[in-house]
């Protein structure tokens, strides 16, 4: 990773998107303490699966295309995998909520579609 | 599909994973890509999976194109929303939206758009009434959402898949 020099332009775009790419994660794990109730909290770190990650891979796509001067594009299977797999985990956790408010009685349970 | 390539879709996905993996691009690694693309697929058969066509590729551009848009813009709402940026009162719920796309690739992708939009959140989907349960964090207007989700999303959906 050292040793590289990076033209001055491609360095203070791959800082701006990397440092943006983490704002939005950051703000997401922001949300997940400042939101108050279960389904309010889960819209949250989706933030950072979402801007958040295209942000960085597109600053580390940058990196190694200029670093190694040629397209390194293969930082993008890191984009396609986690948009694909991320709803799997987040329904999942979803219909558990919803399973669990509905059959304690909860006053925020969903109601039926 | 042919017995040749059962499933062309797939050995084209596997095929480009593999270069992207291997990049930069020899005559080695494209041999390689191409029988990972064209062997690994004949495992398929064993989960029996639908055969999916896929059709109308202008619809699938638009629809990309509008999800970006909106993942873009629900990223700066909810951000937003979470830095107590936003003014006025917000009001959280649930909304029901009765949907006629009944593809199982359909749903998968729809499920995808949804829950990659912050501020969405795919709760339940019943599928004998084909009604779609989900979760809205900034509800301000219910009925824009239904039609939001069955005009930008259901639409093109059923036009790709149909």
């Amino acid at each position: 990773m050292t040793g590289v020099d990076l033209p001055v332009w491609a360095a203070w775009l791959v800082v701006a998107l990397a440092l943006s790419g983490a704002g939005f994660s950051l703000v997401g794990a922001i949300g997940l303490i400042r939101l108050r109730t279960f389904y309010e909290r889960v819209h949250a770190p989706t933030l950072g699966a979402t801007l958040g990650m295209t942000l960085i891979v597109a600053a580390s796509i940058l990196y190694f295309s200029v670093a190694e001067g040629r397209p390194v594009l293969r930082d993008l299977l890191i984009g396609l995998f986690l948009t694909v797999t991320t709803p799997v985990t987040l329904i999942l956790l979803g219909r558990a909520a919803t399973y669990r408010d509905r059959a304690e009685g909860n006053a925020d349970a969903p109601p039926d579609p | 599909m042919s017995r040749f390539l059962p499933y062309p879709l797939l050995s084209l996905g596997l095929f480009a994973t593999w270069l992207l993996l291997n990049a930069p691009v020899t005559p080695a690694t494209a041999f390689l890509a191409a029988l990972v693309g064209w062997l690994v697929p004949f495992v398929m058969p064993a989960l029996r999976p639908e055969t999916v066509r896929v059709r109308a590729p202008g619809v699938i551009l638009r629809l990309a194109g509008h999800v970006l848009v909106d993942v873009v813009q629900s990223n700066i709402d909810v951000a937003k929303v979470i830095l107590g940026l936003r003014r006025g009162t917000r009001r959280t719920g649930f909304v029901s939206i009765p949907l006629d796309l009944r593809s199982p690739y359909g749903l998968a992708v729809l499920s995808i758009i949804l829950t990659a939009t912050p501020g969405t959140l795919w709760i339940q989907y019943e599928s004998n009434s084909g009604r779609l349960l989900l979760h809205v964090l900034d509800l301000t207007d219910g009925d824009g959402w239904v039609r939001r989700v069955k005009d930008r999303y259901e639409r093109p959906l059923m036009e790709i898949f149909s």
